[in-house]
């Protein structure tokens, strides 16, 4: 089993990532508590992302609108003066699911490039939403002054808010992995490789992908109120375009179509990230020819790479 | 009145300023079957070259023409170092290898010449207003913006139709190996079509750089609207790039202008001030997404695909 070098990455990733609040706790830097929270949060919009771009070829370039969605709920019924996490997480999830309901009903009417680009222009559509609601700080933002509430649970601890985001990560890796290998989720990779054939045996693919299409923008909600209570801070920037893209480069370069591909590179880029910043103010002249060449010579993602050579 | 044809103007110098990066990307993504996200970044480039070669020669005129050469040969090394490798992977490649493009030229921008961003003053005698009916002055230089746009649609017309090199460029974009195979270097045409693009998103970017700033994040902006404007059009056709690009001009100009003012008849005073400008922004974006609801290959698909 450990042979494979892909299950040893993760296993050592996963009693990485369990064990860090130890050494924080420890004495560690706390600078690295909160930067993993933010990690295990935007890797949790990656899986959702996987779930359509890997598993199920719909390239949605906006997908960080339900981070966006999710965040405004929390945000805007914390300014209302309701705080309790009964109320508002539930919720979130469910404008998110109606959000990409009807977002995905209109977009999956198109194809290829087209499918990409309405996908963008919802997002951007919500956006400019989101800049105008002046009762909700508009292009500044919102600051969030309590975190929901949930009775003992209390998430502005900042370890227990921690293992509170681990453990929704790993819970919705695990729920991914259960769709993808399901029939429903026989179904949804069945209609990537041949969408004809797929409705030629009679199954009725605009519906499949839907359905997809809303499980994944409601996990993404989940990432969106996550964030919200992590930064404590609502804006715009959340679904910002380029957020979307960031969210792609995850799950491209930890590897499309992985259960822990979206994590690994949640992981990666981010870590990247802090430690290119910490050598130049100019880190993303490094980085964007890396992201080309990762597209170049390295399809798979990481997980690609740590593959077997014989498998 | 008089405010309206002044904003129908404003609309008309916005698309065709758009028509420029459009015409480009269309080719592009017509003939290389390629999304380029950095065709943005070329634009940005633009009007940075612009500034610095206005401020080095001290001519305008020499800014122009410099700037059109630096961005056609930075397109071309642009195509042959990274694009070229680009073509026949899928979309989702394409969008991130030119991800990662913007994020290197916004910060190699950053690098050369600094987070401020940068000023280009108009000579004289285009910066004043013209009477064009009696009544109503605006600006020469928004004039021959329109001008120079249409003088580019006129000669794209004539080098896609009527050249040697154009028909290869229709031969190429409906069937790319075809014409490989006759015998064609479409290696080096595809070179020369990324270079045309590159150099005419330059020109718009130098051409909106003394109307607004050269700054970083520019490109951006309008790279979306300018998707937003060939998906409307049918990706591949220059005609509707054409038509799409005055029409989203018209759309985004007038609605800004005016929806605000039309959403006080409808609504409450303070709904409207809220509702006002986000749907004037979302505008464009709510009417490319019914369009393609209704026709999900855009108004003109390009023949032959």
């Amino acid at each position: 089993m450990m042979r494979d070098p892909r299950t040893a990455v993760v296993v050592a990733l996963l009693i990485f990532l369990a064990l860090l609040p130890v050494y924080i706790a420890m004495g560690g830097n706390n600078f690295v508590l909160i930067l993993f929270t933010r990690i295990l949060i935007l890797a949790l919009a990656a899986t959702s992302l996987n779930l359509i771009l890997g598993y199920g070829g719909m390239v949605s370039f906006g997908h960080a609108v339900y981070l966006g969605i999710g965040g405004y709920v929390v945000g805007i019924l914390a300014k209302e003066g309701v705080n309790a996490g009964i109320v508002q997480w539930p919720l979130a999830l469910l404008v998110s699911a109606l959000f990409s309901l009807v977002i995905g009903a209109l977009s999956l009417r198109t194809r290829g490039v087209y499918f990409i680009m309405i996908t963008l222009a919802f997002s951007q559509m919500l956006y400019y939403v989101a800049v105008s609601l002046d009762r909700y700080g508009a292009d500044d933002g919102l600051t969030i002054y309590r975190r929901s509430q949930f009775g003992l649970l209390n998430l502005s601890n900042k370890i227990l808010f921690y293992y509170v985001c681990l453990a929704l990560l790993l819970g919705v890796i695990f729920l991914v992995a259960r769709i993808v290998n399901s029939r429903f989720g026989m179904v949804i990779r069945g209609a990537t490789s041949n969408e004809r054939r797929m409705r030629a045996i009679g199954f009725p693919v605009f519906r499949y992908r839907l359905v997809c299409f809303v499980i994944a923008g409601t996990l993404c909600g989940l990432a969106g109120v996550l964030l919200a209570n992590h930064t404590d801070f609502i804006s715009p920037a959340m679904m910002h375009w380029t957020r979307s893209g960031d969210l792609i480069v995850m799950v491209v370069l930890g590897g499309m179509g992985s259960a822990f591909g979206p994590l690994i590179g949640a992981v990666v880029l981010l870590v990247l990230e802090e430690a290119l910043s910490g050598i130049t103010e100019y880190w993303q002249i490094i980085l964007g020819p890396l992201l080309l060449l990762i597209v170049l010579f390295a399809r798979g993602g990481i997980v690609g790479m740590l593959r077997p050579r014989h498998a | 009145m008089l405010y309206f044809i002044e904003q129908c103007l404003n609309g008309l110098q916005i698309g065709m300023l758009l028509f420029l990066l459009a015409a480009g990307l269309t080719l592009i993504f017509g003939i290389m079957n390629l999304v380029n996200l950095a065709h943005g970044s070329l634009y940005m480039l633009g009007a940075y070259f612009a500034a610095t070669f206005a401020a080095w020669t001290g001519s305008f005129f020499a800014a122009v023409v410099l700037t059109i050469a630096a961005t056609l040969i930075v397109g071309m090394a642009v195509e042959i170092i990274a694009m070229r490798r680009l073509y026949g992977r899928d979309h989702l490649d394409h969008v991130l290898g030119t991800f990662g493009l913007i994020l290197f030229f916004n910060e190699a921008v950053r690098l050369i010449w600094g987070a401020a961003g940068m000023n280009l003053s108009l000579p004289m005698w285009l910066n004043t207003a013209v009477q064009i009916i009696p009544g109503i002055y605006y600006p020469a230089y928004r004039l021959a913006i329109i001008a120079v746009a249409l003088a580019v649609a006129v000669f794209l017309y004539l080098l896609v139709m009527r050249t040697r090199i154009g028909m290869l460029i229709r031969a190429g974009a409906s069937d790319r190996e075809m014409v490989g195979a006759l015998g064609v270097n479409i290696k080096l045409l595809s070179t020369l079509i990324f270079g045309i693009g590159a150099a005419l998103a330059g020109l718009a970017g130098l051409m909106q750089a003394p109307i607004l700033t050269a700054q970083i994040g520019m490109g951006e902006n309008i790279l979306i609207v300018t998707f937003v404007v060939i998906i409307i059009g049918g990706i591949g056709s220059i005609r509707g790039a054409f038509i799409a690009s005055i029409f989203v001009g018209l759309t985004d100009t007038i609605g800004r202008a005016f929806l605000p003012d039309l959403l006080r008849l409808v609504l409450s005073p303070a709904g409207a001030s809220t509702a006002g400008p986000a749907l004037s922004s979302m505008l464009i974006y709510l009417v490319m997404a019914v369009i393609l609801i209704v026709r999900p290959e855009g108004l003109f698909p390009a023949s032959g695909k």
